[in-house]
């Protein structure tokens, strides 16, 4: 049924239609919304869960993993400083191969404290062993939710999903949205079965120390599972299709006017719907301009992105996050697509934009286009104000 | 061997090891339908060691501070499932997973109503990392990380009242016990379990690394810290204090020569003097001395509230 909600809503409705059995968070901007209407569809009887309200996002980690362990779906939401406080627990929920889900309302770090959007949060835990999918708008925000848990619960992938949504943009966005209806994602998405579970008709020990002769093997085998999530997130996607109508081809990447495009901005997140316009502006009037979009940060589909940029002769890499003392978050990935390979962009540009709120104007993106010369520039970024960095820097 | 034993021999504690002895007390006096969720710690470590395990129950462990959090999921699992009326769930660890790096998941457990008995096994200090100080670390202590120096001897606070601070919430039953007193623990155990809501239980575990004396003497040590007042073993029901074990209080000289810890206090009379007055104070407030001079002999005797 199509609705006209705001994002936080949205992902309440379709994660009430996951039908999990615990929820836990704690409140933190712009994440709120979402397990607000959640709270409420308990309370009014709507959604039959446990929901429990904890003293810190640590803990809401905790009790998901924990209500995971005992072999029932749950969900918990956070943002920010909050994701970076559950960092310890959720490193551990994917070392336990529990299949949870929860929603990244991206927002920037502190210091200095800013509630508005960027990615740093959910980069930041790239290493975490979480799939992270990242939406552009809220329609995919709730589709890569629906998706999340399917994904997350398969017997042969066993990890927890983060599905990243820009905080504000999409959270406290209002877009319609066709939300499936009950039916249609039972059969999408069948009870969670768990492979174990804490039971004391089968008692089971879990979370055991592993020394030297041990530990090797349990991160070799998360990344070989991460290998396979390359080929089953595409088979995930196509079922998707087929059970509801939209189709996000492998579900990893969306390739947007690439195909004979001379120059191609490589990004994530709501942003791509801005980058779109620009790029649809600048077709009308002759340039050679696309988009690719990427979906899934973790895994990171490298092959794809080397199949697809491999031709093109000048690439932007756009960041909404910054790896202080490296190269950006995305472009590395893109650069290193490839390295040692074959056929590459001439130029890898790499422009960090949108930090702690700052709008990315359709401006913003038409100077990144500009500065797509011949000449490759690392780590540019965009809309600075020189009369700030002059007044806290210096000449 | 035996292989429905629900803590089962052949794990790597340390000979004398207080906490092995206490744990296993908890789970069977718990039973087998009984779900455990366990910080990292000694315990943790020398049950679980991959691809070993001590446990004949279900048992998980996440981190060092958040087995109440856990145990919290655990429990709202249960309660989803419709098992919880079956199930009993235990969160438990050491005294520094307690008190100090886990008191605030531990406080929101309580606060929040589960029905979960939390196990705090009090060695007083890291034990697993080295015998470093906690906040349940006694006063003047010798720890590595409060050494004995030409100006120190040793720790300079006194022990957190976490029970105390538990009672506080407001929660059904507290309960302090010993490793020395097994059919204690048993009993505080099965009455904790049988009563729904949060219930918080706090046991003396010796350590004859940690402590510095030979593994052999630890139940004489166990029962010297409460023989002398230093660790009262009481029990609060809905806030009041229902009962203690009645002493006939020794010097706390007796407890503290039998530990390297406090092997610099046997020189320092003044330190002495104020242990001997926390052990008082303690006597006094929990009213733990026995009337009529003639010892209590472990029975248990009820106090006024």
């Amino acid at each position: 049924m199509r609705e006209f909600v705001e994002g936080s809503q949205a992902i309440a409705e379709i994660v009430k239609l996951c039908r999990p059995g615990v929820i836990s968070a704690y409140p933190i901007t712009p994440q709120t919304h979402i397990v607000e209407a959640l709270a409420q569809m308990v309370a009014d009887g709507e959604l039959s869960c446990q929901f429990v309200n904890v003293e810190s996002e640590h803990s809401a980690a905790s009790v998901v993993l924990g209500a995971s362990a005992t072999g029932v779906r749950a969900f918990t939401a956070t943002s920010s400083q909050g994701l970076l406080y559950m960092a310890e627990v959720l490193f551990n929920i994917s070392g336990l191969r529990l299949p949870l889900v929860m929603t990244c309302a991206n927002r920037a770090i502190s210091a200095p404290i800013n509630i508005w959007n960027d990615q740093q949060d959910s980069i930041s835990l790239r290493d975490s062993g979480w799939v992270q999918l990242y939406a552009e708008n809220n329609q995919e925000a709730v589709d890569f939710h629906l998706m999340a848990y399917r994904i997350a619960e398969d017997k042969s992938i066993m990890l927890p999903v983060m599905v990243c949504m820009d905080g504000f943009i999409l959270t406290h966005g209002m877009e319609p949205v066709d939300m499936p209806e009950q039916e249609k994602v039972d059969k999408f998405l069948p009870p969670y079965k768990p492979l174990y579970k804490l039971d004391p008709a089968n008692p089971l020990t879990m979370g055991l120390l592993a020394d030297p002769d041990y530990y090797l093997e349990t991160r070799f085998a998360i990344q070989e599972t991460f290998k396979d999530l390359l080929k089953f997130i595409p088979k995930v996607n196509e079922e998707f299709k087929n059970h509801f109508g939209r189709d996000y081809k492998d579900g990893l990447v969306e390739e947007y006017y690439v195909k004979d495009a001379e120059k191609v901005i490589v990004a994530m997140g709501s942003v791509c719907g801005t980058i779109k316009q620009v790029v649809d502006g600048l077709r009308a009037k002759g340039k050679k301009v696309g988009l690719l979009k990427i979906i899934s940060y973790r895994p990171f589909p490298y092959a794809r992105v080397y199949e697809i940029l491999k031709d093109v002769p000048r690439v932007a890499v756009l960041d909404k996050a910054v790896s202080l003392g490296g190269y950006a978050p995305v472009a590395v990935e893109v650069k290193a697509a490839f390295c040692g390979k074959k056929k590459a962009p001439k130029v890898i540009s790499s422009f960090i934009a949108g930090l702690g709120g700052r709008d990315i104007t359709l401006e913003s993106i038409k100077e990144v286009f500009a500065k797509l010369t011949q000449r490759e520039i690392n780590l540019e970024f965009i809309d600075l104000k020189p009369e700030l960095i002059k007044e806290e820097y210096g000449e | 061997m035996e292989n429905n034993l629900l803590f089962r021999p052949g794990h790597t504690a340390c000979a004398g090891c207080g906490q092995a002895t206490a744990a296993r007390m908890v789970i069977e006096a718990a039973g087998a339908s009984t779900i455990v969720v366990n910080n990292t710690g000694c315990l943790e470590v020398f049950s679980t060691k991959y691809p070993d395990t001590a446990w004949g129950v279900p048992w998980i462990h996440s981190l060092f501070e958040n087995s109440a959090a856990v145990a919290s999921g655990v429990e709202a699992a249960l309660r989803y499932l419709g098992k919880k009326d079956t199930v009993n769930v235990i969160a438990q660890g050491g005294d520094g997973g307690t008190a100090d790096i886990g008191l605030q998941a531990l406080s929101g457990m309580l606060e929040r109503g589960h029905d979960i008995l939390y196990v705090c096994y009090d060695n007083e200090a890291y034990m697993n990392t080295g015998v470093q100080r906690s906040s349940l670390t006694p006063f003047a202590t010798n720890t590595t990380t409060s050494p004995v120096g030409k100006d120190s001897s040793g720790n300079i606070r006194l022990k957190k009242p976490l029970p105390e601070i538990a009672n506080a919430h407001g929660i059904p039953y507290v309960a302090t016990s010993s490793a020395a007193f097994p059919q204690d623990i048993q009993r505080k155990v099965k009455k904790a379990v049988s009563i729904k809501g949060p219930k918080y239980i706090q046991i003396h575990v010796p350590c004859p690394l940690g402590w510095h004396h030979q593994p052999q003497l630890a139940q004489q040590v166990g029962k010297l810290a409460v023989e002398t007042g230093l660790y009262p073993l009481i029990e609060y029901e809905n806030g009041n204090l229902i009962s203690v074990r009645k002493i006939q209080p020794k010097p706390v000289e007796e407890y503290l020569k039998t530990q390297g810890r406090f092997k610099h206090l046997l020189n320092n009379p003044e330190q002495v003097k104020i242990i001997q007055e926390i052990a008082n104070n303690n006597i006094e407030r929990y009213g733990l001395s026995a009337e009529g001079g003639t010892s209590s002999g472990g029975k248990l005797e009820m106090a006024a509230a």
